[in-house]
């Protein structure tokens, strides 16, 4: 009898393993996505990195719908309906950014032309 | 002769660049949810931790929502102004105590006084982080059909009130 019973909490140890995260993948994934947001009252630190309050509950948030199991896309998707492109410490690029991404290429692309054409001046 | 103007003219344009950039208060930051319902939420009542409240108290008429706190010392800047505001009528003022303990918040409540006609309890941000809070005090103005229509970050100065919210109070009243 007492072998039946382990074997049937075996199985429903089993059963909840496949429908949910490990508590490793959970951590790992929540870890993920804290690296990617903004505390958005330290502007300067991701929830992941930050001691403010207001960063924990987002880490909470971030750890709940994770465990839900919702993707790290989701769970980004989700904190940039409220709280913008802010919220992402890596910009997105998209059309107000472009020249947030492409100007230092701009700025090298040019600082090249000058300077063949200033040696061709020079070579003349 | 064009070409020892260039200094100049890059100098001008960084100049123009900074000018708008640096006047531009980066802790300000845009509200997503203007023009949108309040987001869905389910909490508890500050005074009664059995009586939920949902969404749904913003439904049919105006009203602002103010986020407070006991540990929020600017609060204590605009408070006398909402308990006038409270005292005129002017607009029916819902309090949202964030990240609190109960017992704090009734006694900052009780010792600074009550203008709010229902308070919601956020003891984790949950309503918070959907509102896109980010500090408080915030407060937002929604219409009669419980949607999102201004945000004003920070400390609600009386002439902030009397030419911004207060004008936009009333024309929703009657919208």
């Amino acid at each position: 009898m007492r072998f039946l019973y382990a074997i049937f909490f075996a199985l429903l140890l089993c059963g909840s393993a496949v429908a949910q995260l490990s508590n490793t993948e959970i951590n790992a994934k929540t870890r993920e996505v804290s690296r990617a947001l903004r505390c958005v009252v330290c502007q300067n630190q991701s929830i992941d990195e930050s001691d403010a309050p207001l960063a924990a509950d987002m880490r909470r948030l971030v750890r709940r719908q994770i465990s839900e199991g919702k993707s790290e896309d989701e769970v980004i998707a989700y904190m940039r309906q409220t709280y913008g492109d802010y919220v992402l410490l890596k910009p997105p690029v998209q059309r107000n950014t472009f020249l947030l991404w492409f100007a230092p290429l701009l700025l090298l692309l040019g600082v090249l032309i000058w300077f063949i054409r200033a040696s061709k001046i020079q070579e003349d | 002769m064009i070409r020892a103007l260039i200094p100049l003219l890059i100098f001008l344009g960084l100049g123009a660049l900074f000018a708008v950039g640096l006047t531009k208060d980066p802790s300000k930051l845009p509200s997503e949810l203007i023009n949108q319902p309040v987001p869905v939420f389910s909490l508890t009542e500050l005074y009664d931790a059995k009586k939920e409240i949902d969404e749904t108290i913003f439904k049919g008429r105006v009203s602002l929502l103010n986020v407070f706190g006991s540990w929020c010392t600017a609060c204590l800047v605009e408070h006398p102004l909402l308990m006038r505001a409270a005292a005129r009528k002017d607009v029916l003022i819902i309090g949202m105590d964030w990240r609190d303990r109960r017992e704090d918040g009734q006694a900052w409540l009780e010792q600074h006084g009550n203008p709010y006609s229902e308070i919601i309890f956020d003891e984790a941000s949950e309503l918070a982080i959907k509102l896109g809070v980010t500090g408080a005090p915030e407060s937002f103005i929604i219409d009669k059909a419980g949607y999102i229509r201004y945000k004003h970050t920070g400390i609600i100065t009386s002439e902030i009130w009397h030419q911004k919210l207060l004008p936009l109070i009333e024309t929703l009243k009657v919208e």
